[in-house]
């Protein structure tokens, strides 16, 4: 599947990433080699094959939903925003 | 002498037997950073940190000093151990070399740090790396490159290439790094140090900031197998804040170190001295395997078939996990925030623009684009289905085999600038080590000689799952053996 600068723009949009015009015409290079790099995998014939999201040893862990004794503090996390007013973190109005 | 360039256990016998005191290493470990880089001869330092904790570093040693002259004991206790800069440390910067973090400071203690913390040691800085671990070759920091120190020309690897510089040089004699696709390994074996990358699961992940949370662990960089285990000793463990944290007990790795390797099946995988690689570093490892042959270990040819795909399954599978990952830095809630934006998008894409470097922005796009509507299935879970068959590839091989022997790297370090413009040359730069990563089994690099120009090579022994024991007796002895 071929990569080009309309595919650069509109997976530049889904990642938030703003980028230059330099950027996305690297991009549009580098990725469509990538791209075809990895695709190397189609080679392969996989039907009845599990994916395997993690390695084979893993299991699922549950635990009570309430906070850990350590958990960090509100000030602390407000103290690392970059903007916060009344205890909240401030970004650009978002509802008109 | 320079007391930061013996190993911990030496350390362990001169603090014990107070020939020396944890003050005197840490004013070695002033001596040999400071020396490296304002002296005249190293125009070029090695740039190993990204910030050194030297007065709070002094504080704890003073503090050891003092238990240790009333008789405490701990393993630790008075060894000064550098960070990657991906972890977090409570109260301190982690930038994982990324404009994007500048002013953050974490807000507690990775579970890895808390339990070496309580071993003794004392966190004297972080280390330079590829940004967000994303390189080969640590060109890739915010914070510049890194040196090999046997050769500032060259590269020392990466993405930890700042913690094994740190080793090399003769810094500090141990440093935590991350192992995604081989970011201990591979660097450990151009700096000529050794690196362990342990079984995912084995040490938690929790305060290690994500690339590939299905790929990450942590593992150390030393001057020699033993130091390894003992860090490991403190570094494994279960941690009930990291579901993928295995509860099982976690043994005395340096207990067994000296066993024999009689009877030892060594699997050999063909597709591993693949052309291209350099003779040299054939050679040394070959000759490496031989040693292993006459300590009476046994050794045996074997197949990997799906070898040839780890490196596209991994730019899959990682990048796809990246991008995902990396989502939360967005400018919002800490980290750098752009200047004036018109809206809430416009606020997270000029965030991310401005502060994510060009390796970054290229996994972060590719991952996205493998996970996107329309590619999902042909992309991310056909990558995950050869994953599962490069997987199975190991679990047939270890029902015949004990200890899986490899180069770690196909090349000695290469020159500075030599891939950056290539992605797809860099990122087959770490064709041996990611495979071990995909199946989620551990290794280690050891040195094993020279190669091209001098510069170290190193030997890759990987195990089965939670098999360091074993893993780590055998690379001792090869170790012995070479020395």
């Amino acid at each position: 599947m071929a990569v080009d600068r309309t595919t650069v723009e509109r997976v530049a949009r889904l990642s938030r990433l703003e980028l230059s015009e330099p950027e996305k015409e690297a991009l549009t290079t580098q990725m469509a080699r990538i791209v075809q790099f990895v695709e190397k995998i189609n080679e392969l014939d996989t039907s009845g094959i599990e994916p395997l999201p993690r390695d084979a040893t893993s299991a699922n862990v549950e635990r009570e939903d309430v906070p850990h004794k350590n958990a960090v503090s509100r000030d602390e996390i407000l103290a690392l925003a970059p903007e916060s007013r009344d205890g909240s973190i401030l970004v650009p109005r978002v509802i008109e | 002498m320079n007391l930061a360039s013996l190993s911990i256990a030496r350390l362990r016998k001169g603090l014990d037997s107070r020939e020396f005191s944890a003050l005197d290493i840490i004013d070695a470990v002033e001596q040999g950073i400071t020396s490296d880089s304002t002296d005249a001869a190293h125009a070029c330092p090695v740039n190993a940190f990204v910030e050194l904790w030297l007065d709070e570093a002094r504080e704890q040693a003073r503090a050891a000093d003092a238990r240790l002259a009333d008789g405490e004991r701990a393993p630790l206790l008075g060894i000064p151990l550098a960070i990657k800069d991906n972890l977090n440390y409570r109260g301190h910067r982690a930038s994982c070399a990324s404009r994007i973090l500048d002013g953050y400071r974490a807000t507690y203690t990775a579970h890895a740090l808390e339990n070496l913390e309580r071993a003794g040691a004392i966190f004297v800085g972080r280390t330079n790396m590829d940004e967000f671990a994303m390189g080969s070759s640590n060109e890739t920091s915010a914070h510049g490159l890194v040196r090999n120190p046997h050769d500032r020309s060259r590269i020392p690897g990466g993405s930890s290439g700042g913690s094994a510089a740190a080793v090399a040089a003769g810094f500090v004699p141990v440093a935590l790094g991350s192992d995604t696709g081989g970011s201990i390994r591979q660097p450990a074996a151009l700096c000529g140090v050794v690196g362990l990358k342990p079984t995912y699961g084995r040490v938690s992940r929790r305060g290690l900031i994500a690339f590939a949370s299905s790929l990450d662990q942590i593992g150390p960089f030393t001057r020699t197998v033993e130091d390894a285990a003992i860090v490991l000793n403190h570094l494994a463990g279960h941690d009930p804040l990291d579901s993928t944290s295995v509860p099982q007990a976690v043994p005395d790795y340096t207990a067994g170190l000296d066993g024999d390797l009689k009877g030892l099946r060594v699997g050999v995988p063909k597709e591993y001295f693949v052309s291209g690689m350099e003779p040299e570093v054939e050679a040394a490892v070959r000759a490496a395997i031989k040693r292993m042959e006459e300590m009476g270990a046994e050794i045996r040819e074997i197949s990997l078939p799906h070898t040839e795909y780890a490196v596209a399954v991994y730019y899959i599978v990682a990048t796809a996990e990246a991008s995902s990952n990396l989502a939360r830095f967005d400018g919002v809630r800490y980290g750098r925030r752009a200047q004036d934006p018109a809206d809430l998008y416009e606020l997270y894409a000029r965030s991310r623009g401005e502060g994510f470097g060009a390796e970054v922005k290229r996994r972060i796009m590719l991952g996205t684009y493998v996970l996107s509507s329309g590619y999902y299935d042909a992309y991310y879970l056909k990558a995950l289905r050869v994953r599962q068959l490069i997987t199975r590839d190991f679990a047939t091989a270890f029902a015949d085999v004990d200890m899986i022997a490899t180069p770690t790297s196909p090349q000695v370090a290469f020159a500075i600038g030599e891939k950056a413009a290539d992605p797809v040359a860099m990122y087959l730069s770490d064709i041996f080590t990611i495979s071990t990563n995909l199946a989620g089994i551990p290794g280690i690099s050891l040195p094993c000689g020279r190669g091209k120009g001098g510069l170290p090579v190193g030997l890759q022994l990987m195990a089965t799952h939670f098999d360091e024991a074993r893993l780590l007796q055998v690379a001792h002895r090869v170790e012995q053996a070479l020395r």
